[in-house]
């Protein structure tokens, strides 16, 4: 027993690998937040009156609302007067392509571990990388528009293509949905955009990833995904932050709109700076995700791995409308040192035939706190819906906890719901079957939480699938003395 | 190879093993058979190491080491392998994933470098001949809703791929049929040379007609009472273990 | 002027005016329960432990905010009716909230000391104040309500080795055939060391005037102590009903409960388990089967707080009519409750287009080396298994009848007394083939 522990706090003592931070002159706007900013940021960004006038819309229906009060996390109070909420990375014209990207930024990307020339050549996928939420850089533009394909960033599509963002934005998750969705509403700076046409198939992995550079300065990026009638996409999302003593906001908003047959799968890594191991700073990861299958036979699929944020509040949730539409929730969320995690989903099922499951993993170590929250709502006109839902918990270390709080609501007697939920400690049985084979006790830990995390890793594209291995594996590193 | 002396283990005050002394040379098969209770499964855990029984007094050296300094994992770089009486299931971890980290975690240790994946797989596939083994179950999670059968099987797999110089088999004949029993058993005798040894343990003779002991020790409340050769598990399945504990009470 | 204001000032009516109100017993413990309750009031829509049970929304509709804790009225007419058959042997009876004498035989021995709370904070006062904590300290605004406006209640102590004992009736009856009822009713039950005891309560009322009534029971279990203890509501009248129970284990005790509810306006059961010892045992059973427009609303809480112990919970609904079922189980392992087996599950079946279902199963854990886990269903009658038996020549209803009864029968076939199971078995069965 003792000696798990000492290997526990071991593990707890990893360091975060990401922790360096560029000095990238940047374009900011003062601290703190009013009309003012929400106009400055507006301006600065070129934006049409209409968009203007919805971000002082959102802005002004957040100055009555209240933080919601009810995760299961606690951090003092946010002064949200204390925050820059736009940091632009100082660049004089907008690049056409890689060559004309700050090199400094390509550095950043590199150290980040996806170069995007390399990637561009290595592995065909797309991505748009938002640095302190501003869209630095976009690849393969050129292939995907030969497919009708839009991907860009959120900037670029309001300037381009005006009619779909003021058609689709804030119709999956309106500008009022919650506290953190009004503000982001108010001041986002960026994110990306993604169009798919009627009836084509993305060949490649559409991708961005995210990073906080500037101090004090909070991210707020929103992406909205349209699928058309018969379309597919799948989209990666990875996310980055520089160690710093303090904490940073991250409010972001994604919004999913699914037509008939569309199907839309995301997946997120997230890595933000979870706090040294002591509990001091990280990133506040305060996310509404949401999507719709609005089309009958669509579905959506989330993954999520969650390594990284001091603080996570995020249920990446599906609307299922569409009759014989299908949601899917695959996460697997670890939280060490003093990481506090509150996360699930929600199935609304309306539709007829409508189906959705739910597989959570979570992982708490160390003095962490991990939470499963989830809905699953079968309205009364859902006729035949099924939910089958699974949300384990591992705990490793005895000043860890793990909670789980799924709402289940029923309104149709046709329903078939079934939810089933574990927690154990990691097998003492199952380590020394692995050090019987000669494999030490940290490489066992960490081939059976990956084992135990398998069920979510395999719906990772590959790539993101490895990345996600290696980082799980990390989270749980130390040396064995 | 193998020197036990004098070995006391137990759980929480409870004594199991009350002084055992074993010497196994390589080219060895020893069989240990006894009662249930006699303290057999433990004295194979004591050897491998599990933290759950505690050694009172003592010692036993392998290859001229102090085994019981070792951790588990040493042990099995050693080349310890115990074939378990109930092979544990880990899921979401494949065979193939386990035998290859175990694998180059010994190599590691005896400073040889890790094996590629195609050296790796070429050895998987001579090993999976010798066991009659599936190779779809090799990528199916470990133990997790195998068969008994299969279940043993895979022991005997990673004991090929491990190549290990001291076998202990665990009660490894329990839940096999017939057919399993003989592929089991073939595998074990495929593997002997005259540089490893084996250490048999069982509550029933009829492994031992697959698997020929050199020796068979009876174990009867944590010591071992009788010593001798094959014919010795001949006789005791013919009299039953009474005849063992009749003859301790009249001792 | 909207809902939640009226509500509110339902809750400030109260407050107002129970606060003239005097009480000559127990007025420290009241005054503090009060003071509690100001500060919480009556729970409205938005309050996550009753977003689903509007009771006070019911409260504001059918009573004035005075008539909740009055003075409590004599019954003239015969409520012996409402004792089923062969259950009254060995009861105690309470009428409008008092302890009826008349209604009452008690056949339990001289050990056992059962008497009415009031006499017993005279005769056991330490006993009763050391009990009071836990209730005490329930942030339940119907449990400070309840602790605050009592009327009446009742007081057991089984003294410790005692076994034996016959099983012990407990019947709220309420007469609401001329005017509203409202009750507050509490109990205490002491099970000392290496004793055992049962007890096996039921409400029920004549008339279809409203009736409010709420019941706080803290029972104690000690150290090697057995326990079981059963509540039946099947209640013909128009109840409104709030339990608080609490069940305080010590070392190796253990309890059973049975919540088995089956009719009333809305019913809510918060149960609540301490296991407060090693080596304890605590199984806890629910069946609601409604219909009509009936609410039942089951909270159930386990709190583990001491290592090695082993809890189990069923929880099993049958939703028929217009009817409401909501589950809420939580399952909490404290930090030194290591080894610590905890398990439940809640299943349920939805028998029409109308009926819903709102469960929560929640598991809370903050130690590491335990295994717990929940389950929930919620679905229909597995068709398969009607059509086999419709293919062995059994007509549908019947069939369903039969799959249903067997669909409860898990939870009534673990009452291990042999009167109770039977009876709760002739009503459960009776309901599902006058309905199919």
């Amino acid at each position: 027993m003792s000696k798990d522990n000492q290997v526990l706090e071991e593990f707890s003592s990893k360091e975060y690998e990401h922790g360096w931070s560029i000095d990238l002159e940047s374009d900011s706007a003062p601290k703190g937040l009013s009309e003012e900013i929400v106009r400055f940021i507006s301006l600065k960004k070129n934006e049409p009156e209409w968009l203007l006038e919805w971000r002082l819309k959102a802005f002004r229906h957040w100055l009555t609302m209240k933080e919601p009060k009810w995760p299961n996390v606690k951090y003092p109070p946010i002064d949200y007067q204390d925050i820059i909420y736009y940091s632009a990375p100082k660049q004089k014209v907008q690049p056409k392509n890689l060559s004309e990207v700050d090199p400094e930024l390509i550095e950043t990307f590199k150290k980040l571990g996806i170069s995007l020339t390399e990637q561009k050549r290595l592995t065909g996928v797309a991505v748009d990388a938002v640095i302190d939420s501003i869209s630095v850089a976009t690849t393969f533009k050129e292939k995907l528009g030969e497919l009708g394909i839009i991907f860009c960033s959120f900037s670029e599509a309001v300037r381009e293509h005006p009619d779909l963002v003021k058609k689709y934005l804030g119709t999956v998750v309106p500008s009022n949905d919650n506290y953190y969705a009004a503000l982001n509403s108010a001041v986002f700076s960026d994110g990306s955009f993604c169009y798919i046409p009627k009836g084509v198939r993305c060949p490649m992995e559409l991708s961005t990833y995210f990073r906080i550079n500037a101090a004090n300065t909070g991210q707020f990026e929103r992406t909205l995904i349209i699928a058309e009638e018969g379309s597919y996409v799948s989209y990666l999302e990875g996310c980055t932050a520089p160690m710093r003593d303090e904490n940073q906001l991250h409010a972001a908003v994604v919004e999913l709109y699914a037509m008939k047959s569309a199907e839309i799968k995301y997946s997120t890594v997230q890595n933000w700076y979870p706090g040294d191991k002591d509990g001091k700073g990280g990133i506040y990861n305060f996310v509404t995700k949401r999507g719709i299958c609005a089309g009958d036979y669509s579905k959506i699929s989330w993954t999520q791995v969650e390594t990284g944020a001091a603080i996570t509040w995020k249920y990446p949730s599906c609307i299922l409308k569409g009759d014989y539409s299908n949601g899917e929730f695959y996460s697997v969320a670890v939280t060490n040192n003093y990481q506090q995690a509150d996360t699930g989903t929600k199935m609304i099922h309306i539709g007829k035939h409508t189906r959705s499951r739910i597989v959570s993993k979570g992982i708490s170590i160390g003095k962490s706190q991990n939470s499963y929250r989830g809905q699953v709502h079968i309205l009364k006109r859902a006729e035949n819906a099924r939910n089958f839902s699974q949300c384990d918990s591992l705990l490793m270390g005895d000043q860890c906890g793990a909670h789980t709080f799924p709402y289940i609501d029923v309104e149709n007697k046709s329903a078939h719901v079934e939810h089933e939920a574990t927690t154990s400690k990691i097998g003492e049985d199952q380590i020394f079957y692995c050090l019987q084979r000669g494999i030490d006790e940290e490489a066992a830990i960490a081939l059976i939480v990956n084992g135990y995390a398998k069920e979510v890793l395999k719906q990772l594209p590959m790539e993101f699938a490895v990345e996600a291995q290696k980082l799980l594996a990390l989270t749980l590193e130390g040396s064995v003395g | 190879m193998l020197k036990i002396k004098n070995i006391h283990a137990g759980v929480e005050n409870k004594s199991i093993l009350n002084g055992i002394n074993l010497e196994v040379k390589p080219g060895e098969v020893h069989a240990i058979m006894g009662p249930n209770g006699s303290g057999k499964s433990t004295l194979a855990s004591v050897l491998a190491g599990r933290e759950d029984f505690e050694v009172t007094e003592g010692s036993v050296e392998f290859l001229g080491k102090d085994l019981l300094a070792m951790k588990p994992e040493d042990r099995a770089r050693e080349g310890i392998f115990l074939a378990f009486q109930y092979p544990i299931e880990i899921p979401g971890v494949s065979t193939v994933n386990f035998m290859k980290t175990a694998l180059n975690k010994i190599r590691e240790y005896r400073g040889q470098d890790a094996l590629d994946a195609v050296s790796f797989l070429t050895l998987m596939k001579e090993k999976i001949k010798l066991v009659e083994i599936d190779q779809s179950l090799l990528s199916r999670s470990l133990n997790e809703d195998f068969s008994g059968g299969e279940k043993k099987r895979n022991e005997i797999f990673q004991m090929a791929m491990l190549e290990p110089k001291l076998a202990i088999l665990d009660e490894t004949d329990s839940g096999l049929d017939i057919d399993a029993l003989r592929i089991v058993a073939n595998g074990v005798n495929k593997l002997r040379t005259k540089d490893n040894a084996t250490i048999v343990v069982t509550h029933y003779q009829r492994l031992l007609d697959y698997i020929v002991p050199d020796y068979v020790h009876v174990l009867y409340q944590g010591k071992i009472v009788k010593s001798g050769t094959k014919e010795l598990a001949m006789e005791l399945e013919e009299k039953g273990y009474d005849w063992i504990k009749s003859e301790m009470e009249v001792a | 002027m909207s809902v939640t204001t009226e509500k509110q000032s339902f809750s400030q009516d109260l407050i107002a005016s129970a606060e003239l109100s005097q009480f000559t017993e127990a007025t420290a413990s009241r005054e503090k329960a009060f003071e509690d309750f100001k500060l919480v009031g009556l729970p409205d829509g938005k309050h996550e432990e009753y977003k689903f049970a509007p009771i006070t929304k019911l409260l504001a509709k059918n009573f004035n905010a005075d008539e909740l804790y009055s003075k409590p009225t004599a019954s003239n007419n015969d409520l012996s009716s409402l004792i089923p058959k062969g259950l009254g042997e060995n009861c105690v009876v309470f009428v409008n909230g008092v302890y009826n004498k008349s209604l009452s035989k008690i056949k339990n021995t001289s050990k056992v000391v059962i008497k009415s709370f009031v006499e017993a904070l005279e005769s056991h006062l330490h006993v009763v104040t050391e009990g009071l904590t836990e209730i005490a300290e329930s942030k339940d605004p119907f449990a400070l309500l309840n602790s605050a406006l009592w009327q009446d209640g009742l007081f057991i102590h089984v003294p410790a080795k005692a076994t034996g004992e016959e099983p012990l009736y407990i019947y709220h009856l309420h007469d609401a055939t001329e005017k509203k009822v409202a009750s507050h009713t509490r109990l205490m039950v002491v099970v000392e060391k290496h004793a055992e005891f049962s007890i096996i309560e039921r409400t029920d009322s004549l008339g279809k005037h409203p009736v409010f009534n709420t019941i706080n029971e803290e029972i104690l279990v000690d150290e090697n102590a057995v326990f079981s203890y059963c509540k039946i509501q099947d209640d013909h009248g128009d109840l409104i009903h709030v339990g608080n129970t609490t069940v305080h284990q010590k070392k190796s005790s253990r309890a059973d409960t049975y919540t088995i509810s089956l009719n009333g306006k809305l019913v809510r059961n918060n149960l609540s388990i301490i296991i407060d010892g090693e080596g304890c045992e605590s199984h806890f059973y629910g069946l609601y089967m409604t219909d009509g427009d009936t609410l039942v609303d089951n909270h159930t809480t386990v709190d583990h707080r001491k290592p090695n112990s082993f809890s189990n919970e069923l929880y099993k609904g049958l939703m028929d009519g217009k009817s409401k079922g909501v589950f809420n189980g939580k399952i909490y392992v404290r930090p030194d409750a290591q080894k610590t087996n905890a398990f439940q599950s809640n299943r349920n079946i939805l028998l029409s287009d109308t009926a819903t279902i709102n469960t929560k199963p929640q598991l809370e854990i903050w130690a590491d080396d335990v295994k717990c886990s929940h389950g929930c269903t919620t679905g229909q009658l597995d068709g398969e298994a009607l059509f086999y038996l419709q293919s062995r020549g059994i007509p549908k209803d019947t069939a369903r009848a039969m799959l249903l009864y067997a669909f409860a029968g898990e939870v009534i076939d673990a009452i291990k007394d042999e009167h109770v199971k039977n009876y709760v078995d002739s009503i459960v069965s009776e309901r599902l083939h006058k309905s199919y």
